[in-house]
């Protein structure tokens, strides 16, 4: 056996199997940490996942984590995060030119709790700027490319950590998801991207966009995967008062239960206009895989999905106008040389530090938001969402799953959607309302489309209920069996 | 509904942000395309129902205690500002003259 397939073998396991053996002592960490180092270098000038590698830190963690007895359940094992989550001493930037060369002063929660189980952060993987975007097109760095078709998106905004994750240059890793930034990229990649409940996970330490929607997930190469990161990541948190107290599960203990007597619903709405037809037959072949796996399969109706893109753009940018109001040039981030005053300061900072998106999204926001039109905009909005939840909550009575796309297309071209914003939002219309609705969802991968690129399926679930999410997703994987699938980069 | 230039520089600054001409008539259509589209949301009638901020209420709404804690330092809090001196970040002159 040549170095080469050593290298293979090592990056072809999953993160789950990876854990075992590094604990075993089959493997060690360093070992292990060197295969995706050598990986990044082999073929990430052509994906470009990643925004920051941090080669030294990441083999001092993992020779720290050989010498050590195991400190958790991913002891030894490298990830990456998304750089909109803070670490320690490693540069953040959130995708945003506005904030080159901060260094955050604390970890993330999400990181902290990571390293705690014994994951070795790997490095930072790129983004749309403040993880506004669905293709990571509007990063202030770099372009990301999907491992599946170079010239196509990886979807966004957690693209970097999609790509990264697909290409078997790191086993795991965490991204954000305010309208689908998880799942959308997952389903566009061929890996499993999870969004939990709004509350499961602390955001504390997260660079905030829109923080009644923002939630932090795991994407992996396997829904247990998936499960194993979530596990690490959730509960109850003192710095995020927005976290939920309740107990966490075992995300694993009934993952292979499968899906006899569940019942899953298919929203009609949800097979909207311009999907591409592929798609479509994609997740009906999912259902039916599913309902001969056990489940109980019937259509339902969530009937003000149709709003929920006008509400969501006008909720988002509200909050992501409040948000992003620290961005200065005073305390941190970049300030405009030869300012004359503070106001100067302000303006130009920001003029400076923001890319097109962000500047579009702030000026939606603080319109809806401001004297005259913030009843008829973002009150309105609120209400909207109100119905949108209420939809959930009674087909949630009805059914215990529901299924759909997580992206009604397939990876399109760089640069396609980048001039039209309407058509780019459209790409999050599947995944949005469960942000808006507070509710977990995962995106699992079910099929590939005649052109050769990845297509997920979406399950979302009641309040705090991603055991059945993860069950429902493990079930349709053992089926449809495309982890193995990888990209020939 | 249409945004014209003079409410876009408006909203421009109450973001502080200051804009290039070519970016001013550039958010006047954009915006006003996005605009129309959320506009479909006047024909929902919503009289009667409540606006909600968080749907899964069990985390929000929550707050801690307001104790003090000894947290940062000041140099800590100092280290990513674009400029400072002593212990203080600094900024242009605000008041002119010899207030």
């Amino acid at each position: 056996m040549g170095t080469g397939d050593r290298v293979t073998s090592v990056l072809d396991a999953s993160l789950a199997d990876t854990a075992a053996r590094i604990a075993a002592k089959e493997v060690t960490s360093v070992e292990v940490t060197k295969a995706c180092l050598a990986r990044i270098a082999e073929i990430d000038g052509k994906v470009k996942a990643f925004l920051r590698v941090d080669a030294e830190g990441a083999l001092r963690e993992a020779a720290a984590a050989d010498a050590s007895s195991p400190r958790g359940p991913l002891h030894g094992v490298p990830v990456a995060l998304k750089d909109n989550i803070n670490t320690a001493g490693l540069e953040t930037t959130a995708g945003s030119r506005i904030l080159k060369g901060f260094v955050p002063l604390h970890d993330a929660t999400v990181t902290a709790r990571l390293r705690a189980a014994g994951a070795v952060v790997l490095g930072k993987t790129n983004l749309d700027e403040f993880a506004m975007g669905s293709s990571t097109e509007n990063s202030g760095y770099q372009l990301t490319h999907n491992p599946y078709s170079l010239e196509c998106t990886p979807g966004g905004s957690s693209g970097g950590s999609a790509a990264a994750v697909a290409s078997g240059q790191v086993f795991g890793a965490l991204g954000s998801d305010t309208g689908g930034s998880i799942r959308q990229p997952a389903s566009l990649c061929n890996v499993v991207g999870l969004k939990p409940t709004w509350g499961r996970v602390s955001r504390s330490g997260v660079i905030a966009y829109a923080s009644s929607l923002d939630q932090v997930g795991p994407l992996a190469r396997t829904v247990r995967d998936a499960a194993l990161l979530l596990q690490a990541i959730s509960g109850k948190d003192p710095h995020d008062a927005t976290s939920a107290s309740r107990a966490v599960p075992s995300f694993t203990e009934a993952l292979d239960g499968g899906v006899k007597g569940l019942r899953i619903g298919l929203p009609r709405e949800y097979f909207v206009e311009g999907m591409e037809p592929e798609v479509a037959a994609a997740i009906r072949e999912a259902a039916e895989t599913l309902r001969a796996a056990g489940a109980v399969v019937e259509d339902v109706s969530l009937p003000h999905t149709r709003y929920a893109m006008a509400a969501y753009y006008l909720i988002a940018t509200g909050e992501a106008s409040s948000n992003l109001a620290r961005y200065d040039g005073v305390r941190f981030g970049h300030r405009a040389a030869d300012a004359k005053n503070l106001r100067e300061v302000y303006d130009r900072s920001r003029a400076e530090g923001f890319g097109a998106e962000v500047k579009r999204r702030i000026m939606l926001g603080t319109f809806a938001l401001s004297a005259g039109y913030h009843d008829a905009y973002y009150v309105k909005a609120q209400r909207v969402r109100t119905l949108i939840a209420r939809d959930f909550e009674a087909v949630f009575q009805k059914v215990d799953v529901v299924l759909s796309a997580a992206s009604p297309a397939c990876a399109w071209k760089l640069g396609e959607k980048l001039e039209d914003p309407l058509a780019m939002y459209l790409m999050d219309v599947l995944t949005l309302p469960t942000n808006l609705a507070g509710l977990p969802g995962i995106s699992v991968p079910t099929a590939k489309s005649s052109a050769g690129l990845p297509i997920g399926a979406q399950l979302l679930g009641r309040p705090f209920d991603e055991v059945t999410v993860l069950r429902a997703a493990r079930a349709l994987e053992r089926e449809r069996s495309l982890s193995d699938w990888r990209p020939n980069v | 509904m249409k945004l014209d230039l003079a409410q876009v520089r408006h909203v421009a600054k109450l973001a502080r942000l200051s804009l290039t001409p070519e970016e001013e008539s550039k958010l006047v259509t954009q915006l006003s395309v996005v605009l129309d589209a959320v506009d479909t949301l006047a024909a929902l009638d919503t009289q009667d129902v409540p606006p909600t901020t968080f749907a899964v209420t069990e985390g929000g709404g929550a707050v801690r205690v307001d104790e003090a804690r000894d947290e940062l330092s000041v140099e800590s809090v100092l280290k990513n500002a674009p400029e400072k001196s002593g212990d203080s970040f600094t900024i242009p002159q605000v008041l002119d003259g010899n207030g």
